[in-house]
């Protein structure tokens, strides 16, 4: 039952993927992008991956819908036309996408008990990380505990990463006020 | 009876998102938007039964909130073309 959930949502998502790339209106984009965010969070709760659902929901369809309309306040709402198609970048991407349709067979199949991602340090982690760091979620404990470090990393980027779109939301919108004082005095 | 529920859920769920892309109104799109969300969760229900482990249903809380974030700011974006609107800055133009 649950395979048959799964092609469901894989083709509802493959449509709307391509309505994506052939709406013209911005807007309609934006909203089949909050679309695609809840059916991709639908298919990692039947993956069975909770805490990435939850994620997608709330990155994808949450803060990037608000971005994305942020944006679409400082840019134009329609789509520019497409003059002539580009076969080569078609290709390219074909051939990329082939390529790592061709890797995913040499991976473990989905739930393998024997992978050797599940013999390197998770041992480890499941038996020992109450004892060592007392959190009683293990992921909580391997993401803050283990991989400290490298989640201070990735906070420190993500952190910079807002501090450069204020700047620059900021500049713009100081700019656009000054232009209208301008057309105002004229 | 989780299967049957499942595949009505799917289904609704494949015509909300027909209407998403056919539109042919902002407002279509919004509602249909909506609608996805809304579905999405009842879709977390029905599969957490389905497969026997009914733990995850808290998450519905966090998509129901989303949801209702996201069509708020569509629908308001659409009403002023800005998210950060000033009512006194309309009142003087």
């Amino acid at each position: 039952m649950i395979s048959i959930v799964n092609a469901a949502l894989l083709t509802l998502l493959a449509t709307v993927t391509v309505a994506i790339v052939r709406q013209r209106s911005l807007f309609g984009v934006v909203i089949l992008a909050g679309a695609y965010s809840f059916l991709m969070a639908s298919l990692l709760i039947a993956l069975d991956a909770v805490d990435v659902a939850m994620t997608e929901a709330s990155v994808g369809a949450g803060i990037s819908t608000v971005v994305l309309l942020a944006t679409l306040h400082l840019t134009r709402t329609r789509e520019a036309p497409v003059r002539r198609h580009n076969l080569v970048a078609l290709l390219l991407s074909v051939v990329v996408g082939g390529a790592l349709v061709l890797g995913t067979l040499a991976l473990p199949p989905f739930g393998a008990a024997d992978a050797v991602i599940h013999h390197h340090v998770a041992p480890h982690y499941l038996a020992n990380s109450v004892r060592e760091t007392g959190v009683a979620n293990v992921v909580t404990s391997v993401l803050a505990d283990y991989r400290g470090y490298d989640t201070l990393g990735e906070t420190t980027v993500i952190f910079t990463a807002g501090i450069g779109v204020m700047l620059l939301l900021r500049s713009f919108r100081g700019r656009r006020r000054a232009r209208d004082d301008e057309d105002g005095a004229q | 009876m989780f299967a049957a529920a499942a595949i009505a859920v799917l289904l609704a769920l494949a015509l909300a998102v027909i209407r998403a892309i056919k539109g042919p109104t902002v407002f279509d799109r919004a509602l249909a938007g909506n609608s996805i969300g809304s579905l999405a969760i009842i879709l977390l229900a029905v599969v957490g039964f389905l497969t026997g482990r009914p733990e995850f249903l808290d998450i519905g809380l966090t998509y129901g909130l989303l949801n209702l974030i996201g069509t708020l700011a569509v629908l308001k974006f659409f009403r002023h073309g800005d998210l950060a609107h000033d009512p006194d800055t309309e009142r003087q133009s």
